[in-house]
């Protein structure tokens, strides 16, 4: 099943402005130190990398590391240059990827 | 803090039920961290340019307590006009004694605006969080802040359920 | 084993401070003698809650939000039959648990839903699925802030009877009810962790420790494990009346789902 992602992007903003971007996704960033009933522990397995792009372009990359806890929240910024599409993209250990993206109107 | 609530053999039994009950998190032998995982961290990472790091100028927005390790609220800020020939182009955050001391390892540029980045991270318990940013012409500047932790994200009373 | 136990005066003094500090932002979660849960917590926890963004929660009350309007194969989605969820779901999980007329007795929200699914010709989802602790979530949140008001009387007597037994009932090699917690202990600490009235006005709230969201029978069961007792399964009549009980302790207080916990 996808995970359930949740963006922030203001839907306007003034040219040269700062907006504020957040993300959240649902994911266990399991950090391979958690025992299963079994005894075995649960392996790795998180969300190692996320990007922002504004108009295609990069803006924002992290390398997240099992430090980051569960359900990964992120807030950053980028400066309003022009009106088009703020894609966010997460990627799993997995070799899955999320995608998750809004409009901001420029003026 | 001691455990008002319970007399010694009952804090032995919760102790126990804590550590042997079946979903437990433990830590691995090689996981227990320290210095020389915080020492390899940063020689992977940052490398060289590490010891001519300069303190300052960046801020680390950390409650000085937290009451679970699991998720603590951290936002960090690099002083930076973040212009094309001035700017913030890495932000590496790390946890002197977490099993792994690297949390996060940040790329940005003058787009951003400004330097900075929130997130939640896990704390295995009382500790340094260390933040190394790389300016553009490739000098580095770091903070340290040390933060209490209550329950840190491997001693909680897990249980099965 | 010996009892009572002794009471935390230092825990005691360090809720207390707590309070005072944030009184007035307090106020909201207290509803005579009952606190919240939420009044337990240190502040970075609480805007954790209170932030909608940043509350991970919500993750899965938007997931439940897209699920109301699924039509699954050959049934009716949840909106088909009871349209906008902000004015048929408004009020009712402050109001739950329940007594069902169709099975004579006490439900529980997740009860009330999985019998729905039959409606839309479905299996009952799992205790703990992401989709039912979504849907939960999602009806819950329409209640946001209504004071919970279960009722007690009438077809739901019984059910509350045996469920303020089994509150007060000792159980477990550690020989505790739940009272004996969160009544007698509140304040005191567990371990690392503060012992609040264990209110209900949350559910299904998402748990740091879990770090993920949980169930009011999950969380019922975590209880009775650190007392070293049996557990009963998720959905049994003992855990619904024990829910029903608890509700009950907590009438008044605001609904907060998704409530944040340590
Ligand atoms: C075929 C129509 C139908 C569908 C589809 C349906 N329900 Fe219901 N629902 C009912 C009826 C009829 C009742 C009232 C009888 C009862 O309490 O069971 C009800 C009652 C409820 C109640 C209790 C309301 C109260 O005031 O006590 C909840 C909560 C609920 N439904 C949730 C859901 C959810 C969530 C879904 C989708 C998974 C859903 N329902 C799908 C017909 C439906
Ligand atoms: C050994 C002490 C202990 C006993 C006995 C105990 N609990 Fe708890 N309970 C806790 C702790 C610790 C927590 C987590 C911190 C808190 O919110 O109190 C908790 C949390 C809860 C919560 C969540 C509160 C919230 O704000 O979300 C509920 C509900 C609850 N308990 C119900 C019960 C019920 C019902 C019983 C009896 C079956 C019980 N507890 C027995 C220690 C106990």
């Amino acid at each position: 099943m996808a995970a359930a992602t949740r963006i922030r992007v203001p839907a306007t903003a003034r040219r040269g402005e700062i907006m504020e971007l957040r993300a959240i996704i649902m994911h266990p960033m399991e950090n391979g130190f958690r025992m299963e009933t079994n005894g075995e522990y649960v392996p790795v397995h998180i969300i190692h990398t996320f990007v922002c792009r504004y108009n295609g372009a990069e803006v924002f990359r992290a390398r997240l590391e099992p430090g980051i806890a569960a359900n990964p929240y992120l807030a950053f910024t980028t400066r309003a240059t022009e009106s088009g599409t703020i894609e966010f993209i997460w990627l799993d250990d997995d070799g899955t990827f999320e995608v998750a993206a809004a409009t901001v109107e420029v003026t | 803090m001691t455990d008002p609530l319970l007399h010694l053999s009952r804090r032995t039994a919760l102790t126990s039920l804590g550590l042997g009950a079946l979903a437990v998190m433990a830590l691995p032998g090689a996981a227990q961290a320290g210095d020389a995982e915080m020492e390899a961290a940063l020689r992977d990472l940052i490398g060289p340019a590490r010891a001519s790091a300069k303190k300052g100028r960046i801020l680390i927005d950390l409650p000085a307590l937290a009451e679970s390790g699991n998720s603590v609220p951290l936002k960090v800020s690099v002083e930076s006009p973040m212009t094309p020939a001035d700017h913030v182009k890495r932000i590496a955050i790390f946890a002197d004694r977490n099993p792994r001391a690297l949390i996060m390892d940040v790329t940005l540029g003058p787009r951003a605006g400004r330097a900075e980045v929130g997130t939640n991270i896990r704390l295995s318990g009382t500790q340094n969080v260390s933040v190394y940013a790389q300016m553009n012409d490739g000098t580095y500047w770091t903070e340290t802040r040390n933060i209490q932790v209550t329950i840190g994200a491997c001693d909680s009373l897990l249980l099965r359920f | 084993m010996k009892r009572p136990l002794a009471v935390s005066v230092v825990g005691l003094l360090l809720a207390a401070a707590g309070i005072a500090a944030a009184q007035q932002d307090l106020a909201a979660y207290v509803s005579g003698d009952r606190r919240s849960g939420f009044t337990f917590l240190a502040p970075e926890t609480r805007a954790l809650q209170t932030d909608e963004f940043r509350n991970p929660g919500m993750l899965w009350v938007e997931e439940g939000e897209r699920l109301w309007s699924v039509a699954p194969p050959g049934g009716q989605s949840c909106a088909g039959c009871h349209k906008d969820a902000a004015v048929s779901m408004k009020g009712v999980a402050a109001s739950y648990p329940a007594y069902d007329e169709e099975q004579k007795h006490v439900i529980n929200l997740e009860q009330q839903i999985n019998q729905c699914r039959g409606r839309q010709k479905q299996p009952a989802l799992a205790w703990e699925s992401r989709e039912l602790l979504a849907l939960t979530a999602y009806v819950g949140r329409q209640s946001l802030g209504m004071p919970v008001a279960v009722k007690i009387d009438g077809p739901a007597a019984q059910s509350f009877a045996r469920g303020k037994e089994e509150y007060e009932m000792r159980r477990g090699q550690l020989d505790l009810s739940c009272a004996a917690c969160h009544e007698s202990q509140v304040g005191a600490k567990l371990r690392a962790e503060v012992i609040s009235q264990g209110q209900m006005n949350g559910f299904p709230i998402y748990r740091q420790l879990w770090q993920t969201m949980g169930s009011s029978h999950r969380m019922i069961a975590w209880c009775n494990e650190a007392v070293r007792a049996e557990t009963y399964p998720a959905g049994s009549q003992e855990y619904v009346d024990l829910e029903l009980y608890a509700k009950w302790r907590g009438r008044g207080l605001p609904v907060e789902t998704p409530a944040v916990r340590r």
